[in-house]
């Protein structure tokens, strides 16, 4: 398949692994490189990367999927709108096994309440239109590279007169969980592989401060192996010179420095920036997106007061942990045993995305 | 989640493109990519086009790493 075979070539991977071998030698110290996106996360394991790196050089997996992210109460509100009469909700596939509190929408599917898995929220739209006496409710998750598909959707159901769609909205940015970890200082990161597809929307210019405020260099990152591997030498080479920390696009024919204006344009018509929480992390602040005022009668959390008790997670699962990089699935007694991609007990595990699902497939590749 | 990959496009009309992509025909929104023609390659996430492929910066990259010392 053109633009995603070339840069799947094993001899250019080796030869990209001796060049990085190479470099980390000469840096002599060693280096944690955290990637936040779950669509590296997997392809990390898939192309077994973390097997090609010397050992001084760890890759860690920070908050970058979307499904461990959202928090159960989110979860639980769903299941709350699934059964009231007459909805329908629209999800992701990934989203339909995660547990919340009590119960999953897969559960809920299963005792007669209507769970429609939809590949794209216009989907959902159509949804609205064939059945105008049901009301569609799309589960909006998902960082910034999906909020414009959401949006476009909203747009949409106002240009076709569509009145029974709503989005409950649990979008999020991925910039100030990167801030929190670094702030925190929980974790040491000398090196971040950014999203490629979110830096396709908001380009490469927003992590300038990441560099500039926590000396720490930034590569926006494709997701063949030849793109990770290329952006790991890319920040080794900048640490290797003793050169001053920068953003650096390895990603440069899908990400411009400015990003897509005409998606950035469409997320702050319809959106806001709101408090939101992390699954495992707690509120950060400004890291949601909620909908506009203008766009409220499109709200699944004004239409539908739900009242959603408050419970507590399985005590022993480390997701949290996980998810800020500090613990890796090896460190959980649930991982492999209580906790597997059949069973599973916590978020990471249950998107296929989450690194303990990668984790759990590939091996940690050491 | 993120996931996305490049699509060409078969035709275009309006804010909606037809897209290939290793044999499979979709219906895409491209509203948030201008100027959009048939043979563009296209990221196609959730049904919606979030940018176009720049073929320049593609064979770029490529040719940087076959330049690479074994």
């Amino acid at each position: 398949m053109k633009y995603l075979s070339e840069y799947r070539n094993s001899a250019a991977m080796k030869r990209l692994a001796g060049a990085i071998r190479r470099e980390a030698e000469g840096l002599g110290r060693s280096v944690n490189i955290m990637e936040v996106c779950g669509t590296h996360t997997m392809a990390i394991g898939r192309y077994g990367i973390r097997k090609m790196l010397p050992g001084s050089i760890k890759l860690l997996s920070g908050p970058g999927c979307p499904v461990c992210v959202t928090p159960g109460g989110y979860l639980d509100r769903a299941i709350e709108f699934s059964r009231l009469p007459g909805t329908v909700i629209a999800t992701f596939g990934d989203m339909v096994r995660v547990p919340g509190s009590y119960s999953s929408l897969e559960k809920e599917h299963a005792a007669g309440n209507n769970i429609r898995v939809v590949y794209s929220p216009l989907e959902s739209l159509d949804l609205a239109e064939r059945f105008p006496d049901k009301k569609i409710i799309f589960l909006g998750v998902g960082f910034e590279t999906t909020s414009p598909a959401a949006a476009i959707s909203l747009k949409e159901a106002g240009k076709r007169g569509i009145k029974n769609f709503y989005i409950f909205s649990g979008h999020k940015r991925i910039l100030p969980a990167m801030e929190l970890l670094l702030k925190s200082e929980e974790v040491k990161i000398d090196a971040f592989i950014c999203p490629g597809h979110v830096s396709a929307v908001i380009g490469s210019r927003p992590y300038e401060f990441i560099p500039e405020k926590h000396n720490v260099s930034c590569v926006v990152s494709g997701f063949e192996p030849l793109d990770i591997l290329q952006s790991i030498l890319m920040v080794i080479r900048i640490m290797a010179k003793g050169e001053k920390p920068r953003v650096e696009n390895q990603y440069r024919r899908v990400v411009r420095e400015k990003g897509n204006r005409r998606a950035l344009a469409l997320l702050s018509e319809v959106f806001e920036e709101a408090d939101t929480e992390w699954r495992g992390i707690g509120t950060i602040e400004k890291s949601g997106l909620v909908l506009k005022k203008t766009y409220g009668d499109y709200d699944a959390l004004k239409e539908f007061p739900v009242k959603v008790k408050k419970t507590g997670e399985d005590k022993r699962c480390i997701c949290g942990d996980i998810l800020r990089g500090i613990k890796n699935p090896a460190d959980c007694i649930l991982f492999g045993r209580e906790c597997n991609p059949e069973n599973p007990a916590g978020p990471c595990m249950v998107s296929s995305e989450g690194t303990c699902a990668a984790f759990y497939r590939y091996g940690n590749g050491r | 989640m993120c996931l996305a990959v490049p699509m060409k496009v078969v035709s275009v009309k309006g804010n909606t493109a037809v897209a290939e992509f290793g044999g499979l025909k979709k219906e895409v929104n491209v509203e948030l990519v201008a100027g959009v023609k048939k043979g563009d390659y296209l990221i196609i996430h959730a049904g919606c086009a979030i940018e176009k492929l720049d073929r320049d910066y593609a064979e770029e990259t490529l040719s940087l790493l076959g330049g690479l010392k074994k």
